[in-house]
C-alpha cells in the first residue's frame, strides 16, 4: 500500500491544477515544492490565456488574483535608432473564454496552490525531491529530504529545468539550441500612469513583443507585459546563439530599458525584483515520453511550450497537461492499474486537445526563427530605412514612394525578403 | 571579447530575497586544469548567466559565486557537460525566494 494515491513535484500551473482535480475527486493527493511556498521559485513574463484555466476555476476572473486583461497587443521591431510598432486591440480579445490575463507567479501560484488545499491536497513546501524511487523501470514514489514517499502514480511538474525527467523516462538535457534564458525586471508604478502611458483602461492591459536590438540582434526579444500596479519588463535569449554575443544578458536588459522607445515606458518606476527562468524553444520536437509505468510528466518539465514570436504561451499548456493528467490519474487509479499502458490515456487526451496538436502544427517554427537570424537585425534596420525615407523630412528633392520602399529592400535582396516570409508563413 | 559592462547587477540581485547555504555549493566548477577548454567555456557562462556569477577581474581571472544564483539552469544547458562539476537545486528551504516572480 502506497503512502498516497498520488504525489505532484513542484507546485506550478500544472502541479497545482493536477492536485486541484485530484483531491477534488477524493484522491489522496500530496504535492511536494522546494520553494517556501508556491510560487517561490517559479516566474513567468508573463501572461496567461484563460481558455484552460477556465475549464478548471470558471470563475478565475473574480476569484483569482489576474493582474489585468490583455487588450492590447503590440509587437515592434527595434533597431538601435529606432523601433516600429504595430498595436492591435479588438472586442474579440476581450471576450470571456479567449481572452488573457498578465499575471505574475509568485502571486498566482499561492492562489492555485490554495485551491488545491482547500480541495483536500496536503502540500509541503521547502523541500526539494531529490529522487524517485524506481523498481525496475517503475517509479514508486520520490526521495525528498530525509523521507522515501511512496504513490501509485508521480506526476512530474517540476518545471522546465527538470532533474527527474532523465531518471522517469530517460529525457535528454535540452541543447542549448532548443532553449531560451529570460530575465525580467518588475518594475513598480501607479495604475494609473500604467494606464496613461498603455493607452488603457482601468483593469485592463498591453503585451508587447519587441524584436532586434532588444537582444542587440541575437535570437530572441524583448517583452513588456503591464500588471496592476507593475511591468514586467525583460528578455528572453536562445541560448546557443547568445554564447556568441559580446555582452552579457544582464547589460542587454539593462541597454533595452534605456533604448529610447522603452525608457519613457517605464520612467520614475522602482524596481523591485530581479528573475531568471529558461523556456524551453524547440517545439514539439523536444517534448519527452510524457508516461512510464506509474509516472506521468506535464507541463514545463514536459517541454509544453510554444513560441511563434508574436505569440508566447506555456501556462495554458501547463494547466491543460495538468488538468488531463490528474483525468488520466483518476481513471486508472480507479480501474486499479498504472501501468504505462493505462497511463497513456494521459498522452492520448494531449494528442485529442490543442495541446499537443498547436505543437505539431507548429513544429516546424522553432527551426525558421532560429534560422532566419534578419527577422533579429537586418529587418528591425530595414523597416527604419523606409520608415525614415517616409517621415523624415529635410527639404531636399524626394526619391518616388516605391524607390523609398524598395531601395531599402534591394538591401537585404528581394528574393530573400520574399523567402523569409514565405518561409515564416510555411512553419505557422 | 567582453563588452564593457556599466550595469550594477548585484544591486539588482540584492532586490531579492535569499537564503544562501554557506556550507554547501549547489553549483561546483571543475579544476581548470582538469579541462582544456575552460577559458573559452567559462565565457559562455559570463554571457549568458543572468546573475552574473560568472565573471572575470581586471585581469581576466575567473571567479564564481553561487550566492545570487537564480536557479535557471542555464549554465548547466551550456556548460553542464564540460567545465561544471555538477548543478543541483539548493538544499531545503535554500536559495532564491521570488516575491512576485
Amino acid at each position: 500500500m502506497a503512502d498516497f494515491d498520488v504525489i505532484v513535484v513542484g507546485a506550478g500551473y500544472a502541479g497545482t491544477v493536477a492536485a486541484y482535480e485530484l483531491a477534488k475527486a477524493g484522491k489522496s493527493v500530496l504535492v511536494v515544492e522546494r520553494g517556501n511556498y508556491a510560487g517561490a521559485k517559479n516566474m513567468t513574463g508573463g501572461r496567461i490565456y484563460s481558455h484552460s484555466l477556465k475549464k478548471v476555476f470558471p470563475n478565475f476572473e473574480q476569484d483569482s488574483p489576474v493582474e489585468r486583461r490583455i487588450t492590447h497587443e503590440r509587437i515592434s521591431l527595434m533597431d538601435p535608432e529606432a523601433n516600429f510598432t504595430i498595436d492591435f486591440t479588438s472586442k474579440a480579445l476581450k471576450q470571456e473564454g479567449q481572452d488573457s490575463y498578465s499575471v505574475l507567479s509568485a502571486v498566482y501560484d499561492q492562489w492555485l496552490a490554495e485551491q488545491a488545499e482547500n480541495a483536500g491536497a496536503e502540500i509541503i513546501y521547502g523541500i526539494p525531491v531529490e529522487d524517485l524511487i524506481m523498481e525496475g523501470d517503475s517509479v514508486k514514489g520520490v526521495i525528498a529530504g530525509e523521507d522515501s514517499l511512496t504513490a501509485e502514480i508521480t506526476i512530474l511538474a517540476d518545471g522546465v529545468n527538470s532533474l527527474l525527467t532523465a531518471k522517469a523516462v530517460g529525457a535528454k538535457k535540452p541543447k542549448p539550441s532548443e532553449i531560451a534564458v529570460g530575465v525580467k525586471e518588475l518594475i513598480e508604478l501607479p495604475s494609473g500612469v500604467i494606464e496613461d502611458r498603455f493607452l488603457c483602461n482601468p483593469g485592463e492591459g498591453a503585451a508587447w513583443l519587441f524584436a532586434g536590438d532588444a537582444t542587440h540582434g541575437h535570437i530572441g526579444g524583448g517583452f513588456m507585459y503591464t500588471n496592476k500596479d507593475s511591468i514586467s519588463l525583460g528578455l528572453v535569449a536562445t541560448i546557443s546563439d547568445l554564447v556568441g554575443a559580446t555582452r552579457p544578458i544582464y547589460q542587454m536588459m539593462e541597454d533595452f530599458k534605456k533604448h529610447p522607445a522603452v525608457a519613457p515606458l517605464v520612467r520614475g518606476g522602482k524596481v523591485v525584483e530581479y528573475s531568471g527562468h529558461m523556456v524551453s524553444e524547440g517545439g514539439y520536437a523536444m517534448v519527452p515520453k510524457l508516461v512510464t509505468n506509474g509516472c506521468m510528466i506535464t507541463g514545463d518539465a514536459a517541454m509544453l511550450c510554444m513560441n511563434l514570436g508574436y505569440c508566447v504561451r506555456g501556462m495554458d499548456f501547463a494547466v491543460a497537461s495538468g488538468q488531463m493528467a490528474a483525468q488520466a490519474a483518476i481513471e486508472a487509479l480507479d480501474a486499479g492499474s498504472v501501468d504505462e499502458a493505462s497511463l497513456h490515456r494521459y498522452v492520448d487526451l494531449l494528442e485529442n486537445s490543442f495541446v499537443l496538436r498547436e505543437l505539431k502544427q507548429y513544429r516546424r517554427f522553432p527551426h525558421f526563427m532560429e534560422s532566419t537570424t534578419r527577422i533579429f537585425k537586418e529587418y528591425p534596420a530595414m523597416v527604419k530605412e523606409i520608415m525614415n525615407s517616409m517621415f523624415v523630412v529635410d527639404g531636399k528633392p524626394a526619391d518616388p514612394l516605391k524607390k523609398k520602399i524598395m531601395d531599402p529592400v534591394k538591401e537585404v535582396g528581394v528574393t530573400t525578403v520574399l523567402k523569409d516570409a514565405m518561409g515564416g508563413m510555411k512553419a505557422l | 571579447m567582453i563588452d564593457p559592462i556599466d550595469v550594477n547587477v548585484d544591486e539588482k540581485l540584492s532586490l531579492n530575497r535569499y537564503e544562501v547555504d554557506e556550507e554547501n555549493a549547489h553549483i561546483r566548477l571543475k579544476d581548470e586544469a582538469e579541462c582544456p577548454n575552460f577559458q573559452e567555456e567559462f565565457d559562455k557562462l559570463v554571457i549568458a548567466c543572468p546573475a552574473a556569477l560568472y565573471r572575470r577581474d581586471e585581469e581576466g581571472r575567473p571567479s564564481f559565486d553561487y550566492a545570487g544564483c537564480l536557479e535557471c539552469g542555464t549554465c548547466r544547458i551550456i556548460c553542464g557537460d564540460t567545465i561544471l562539476d555538477y548543478w543541483r537545486y539548493p538544499g531545503p528551504t535554500m536559495g532564491v525566494e521570488y516575491r512576485w516572480g
